[in-house]
């Protein structure tokens, strides 16, 4: 028996999983250069977002068409990756249809799988039409510049191939046509190659076959690269994503510890920190301008975008026109923390300053200022994505670090701080409504 | 034909010895700001006429630290949020109701990291209550019939999840309540939050309060009804600016009723 297949394959298989791997440590080391952020509350609810959001697919029905067509290819993807499976044990063992034992079982299965990628194909070119044709305005915003419009479609052009691959692979198998079960789709498309000799036949099989599951691992070392990153980050990025009320932003324990020492006649000012302990070590940096400052849930959700643009497309600055796109804020979150991570790998392990940042090289402060903050683009993420953090984050850094507040807010805050009210009435005044009319 | 309202403050209270059951938080709009005074004594009208036992800070009450918050300064935020509290704390108050969404957020869900736990109700919520409990009746109405479209507030909607409350009142003046195409959950924003209240906006091609009063013309309202002072702001300019001032008014939810009461 000739094992060169075997071997091949085994190889291939080994250099795919390993590649795989060697991005899956990358991604890991590059997340966790965020700040730590205690993630431990709210168990039972994280896993209920999990569930609905991620493996219900709670939040993309909102927009019905791209909302079903979405279910339909990831239904598709999960449920045909069983036949994956057999494909590993047949290229190892060099079997053919390993599960076809399980007789009636096995057609019903197949079957589902061809009525599947049929479903998954149609529903692709779909989303091609959407896309390039119809051109829906959120794929063709500004950020959306050539690397993330080709990605959009290349994942398209591979799903369309890999289904077609599928489908075929079953329709030039004489053997799996002569049982006649299962072959609900295929036994229109043999028809096709009814002229062919049957050596022919069998050499398209093979390669049907053999480029089905290249596709594949293919396809599993493409991801790191892609949007399509979130068919597996979007499981842990739902987890962990915001389960306090949307309009809570969090507290800066670092200042509070501060205020609290400015408020307290008492505190002796040289005194040793007690009790807090660690958390009240003053940082070296308020706000965020740069992706190390920003804490890894923030940065796992840079990771989990797909670029969908729901956010944008829902964001009241970019609907009238202003340079905030939250999308783009995501993006370039995640532009620069790989732009760090390629520094740390050519620096053997460490950080070597580039005299870049998040703030300015990537977003800008007009940008930045534009955010009314009202929660639409958390609202309409269908990963669970907190764009406003980074947004507030980073404003932080901007106004304790930097006074870099527009005029108008500096005398905002000043009035505040005088007369505690943004506008500069006397605080004395402040009930004589009760008497106006 | 100036009404005297009852407005006790904290401080007279506890001269009194006593412990009103309700802190009225007014925020500087409230206070300050010309149409915000307006819908701060709609609502205490509504409180007088229900026998509300309630209080104000009056000239103790100090900006909530919200916009700081969200400008990015958070130790103006934290300055003001530990002042307050102080105060709050010292009254040992344990309810509040404020007018304005943007103080309703804060105090509820950004205080108790800092020592202040109070249970917080928007005015809505509270007057929803009131009613139920056959503590007020909303009688006749000069609305009723009107056609009324609710913007409503990020910092009560989306924020904190309050969407029934202000149309359950609505519903109750027999108003005919005709929605935008986007409200509830993808409501826009009317451009205020944020911040965005006191600077200029940054360039655009339209300003977001336009946009969305051109999402409200669509349902042909006679009445745009909101539950926050920013947003009320924002609405009528916008109306201003469609130059439909003489056909569209602005009004929030409270004043709705306090109108209805003839108050
Ligand atoms: S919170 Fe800011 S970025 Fe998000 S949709 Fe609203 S304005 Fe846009
Ligand atoms: S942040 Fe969410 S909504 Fe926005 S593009 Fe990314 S995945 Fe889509």
């Amino acid at each position: 028996m000739n094992i060169i297949p075997n071997i091949l394959f085994a190889a291939a298989l080994i250099l795919g999983i390993g590649y795989f791997a060697r991005n899956v440590k990358k991604l890991v080391r590059n997340i966790k250069l965020g700040k730590d952020v205690d993630v431990s509350d709210h168990k039972e609810q994280r896993w209920k977002n999990m569930v609905r959001i991620a493996l219900g697919q709670g939040k993309m029905t909102r927009r019905p068409v791209a909302g079903i067509l979405h279910v339909i290819v990831y239904i598709g993807f999960i449920i045909i990756n069983i036949e994956v499976l057999e494909i590993i044990i047949d290229g190892l063992f060099g079997t053919h249809r390993i599960f076809k034992s399980l007789g009636s079982v096995y057609g019903v299965l197949i079957g589902a799988f061809e009525v599947l990628a049929l479903l998954v194909f149609v529903s692709v070119v779909i989303f091609w039409i959407r896309r390039n044709i119809i051109k829906l305005s959120r794929f063709w915003k500004a950020e959306m510049t050539s690397w993330p419009k080709n990605d959009g479609n290349f994942i398209l052009y591979f799903e369309m191939v890999l289904m077609a691959l599928f489908l075929i692979m079953n329709a030039t198998d004489v053997v799996f046509q002569d049982m006649n079960s299962g072959n609900v789709i295929s036994q229109y498309i043999a028809p096709w190659f009814s002229g062919v000799s049957e050596g022919t036949l069998h050499l398209i099989e093979r390669s049907a076959w053999w480029l089905h599951i290249l596709g594949i691992l293919v396809f599993l070392n493409y991801l790191y690269y892609s949007k399509h990153l979130h068919i597996l980050l979007a499981f842990p990025n739902t987890y962990f994503g915001k389960v306090n009320p949307k309009g809570q932003l969090n507290n800066l324990q670092a200042v509070t510890d501060e205020v609290k020492m400015m408020m307290d006649p008492n505190v002796d000012p040289f005194a040793a920190p007690e009790e807090t302990g660690a958390e009240s070590d003053v940082p070296d940096k308020f706000g965020a301008s740069d992706v190390q400052d920003l804490n890894w849930v923030q940065l796992l959700n840079a990771y989990t975008c797909t670029e969908c643009g729901r956010c944008t497309s829902e964001c009241p600055a970019n609907q009238t026109g202003k340079k905030l796109s939250p999308r783009k804020i995501m993006m370039d979150t995640r532009d620069r923390l790989e732009e760090v991570g390629k520094n740390i790998d050519a620096n053997n392990g460490v950080f070597k300053d580039d005299g870049k940042q998040l703030l300015g090289d990537y977003i800008t402060n007009e940008e930045l200022w534009a955010c009314t903050t009202c929660n639409a683009c958390v609202e309409a993420c269908p990963v669970s994505i907190d764009p406003l953090s980074i947004i507030i984050d980073m404003r932080r850094y901007l106004v304790m670090e930097q006074s870099a507040a527009p005029m108008e807010l500096n005398n905002m805050m000043s009035n505040i701080e005088n007369n505690g009210a943004p506008w500069p009435y006397n605080q004395m005044d402040r009930l004589n409504w009760k008497d106006e009319n | 034909m100036s009404q005297s309202l009852k407005v006790p403050t904290m401080a007279e209270c506890m001269a009194e010895g006593r412990q009103p059951e309700i802190l009225f938080w007014v925020g500087s709009a409230g206070s300050y700001d010309d149409r915000a005074k307006k819908i701060t004594r709609a609502f205490v009208k509504i409180l007088n006429k229900a026998n509300v036992d309630f209080a104000v800070l009056g000239t103790e009450e100090s900006c909530t630290g919200d916009v700081a918050k969200r400008a990015g300064n958070e130790f103006l935020f934290q300055m003001q949020a530990m002042t307050n509290i102080e105060i709050l704390n010292a009254y040992e108050v344990k309810r509040i109701v404020t007018a304005c969404p943007h103080s309703y957020n804060t105090l509820k869900n950004e205080y108790p990291q800092l020592g202040g736990n109070y249970q917080v109700q928007h005015h809505t919520q509270f007057i929803e209550e009131l009613i139920n409990d056959g503590k007020l009746e909303v009688g006749n109405t000069a609305f009723k019939g009107k056609r009324v479209t609710f913007h409503d507030p990020c910092y009560l909607g989306r924020a904190n999840e309050v969407y029934e409350a202000p149309r359950t009142l609505l519903r109750r003046l027999g108003v005919d309540l005709v929605e935008m195409k986007r409200h509830k959950r993808t409501a826009l924003c009317c451009g205020a939050g944020g911040a965005q209240m006191f600077k200029e906006p940054e360039k655009g091609d339209k300003d977001v309060n336009v946009l969305r009063t051109e999402d409200a013309l669509k349902t042909k309202p006679d009445v745009i009804a909101t539950g926050c002072p920013y947003c009320n702001t924002m609405m009528t300019d916008g109306v201003k600016a469609k130059e439909q001032e003489n056909n569209i008014q602005v009004f929030d939810v409270v004043e709705l009723i306090a109108n209805a009461e003839n108050l």
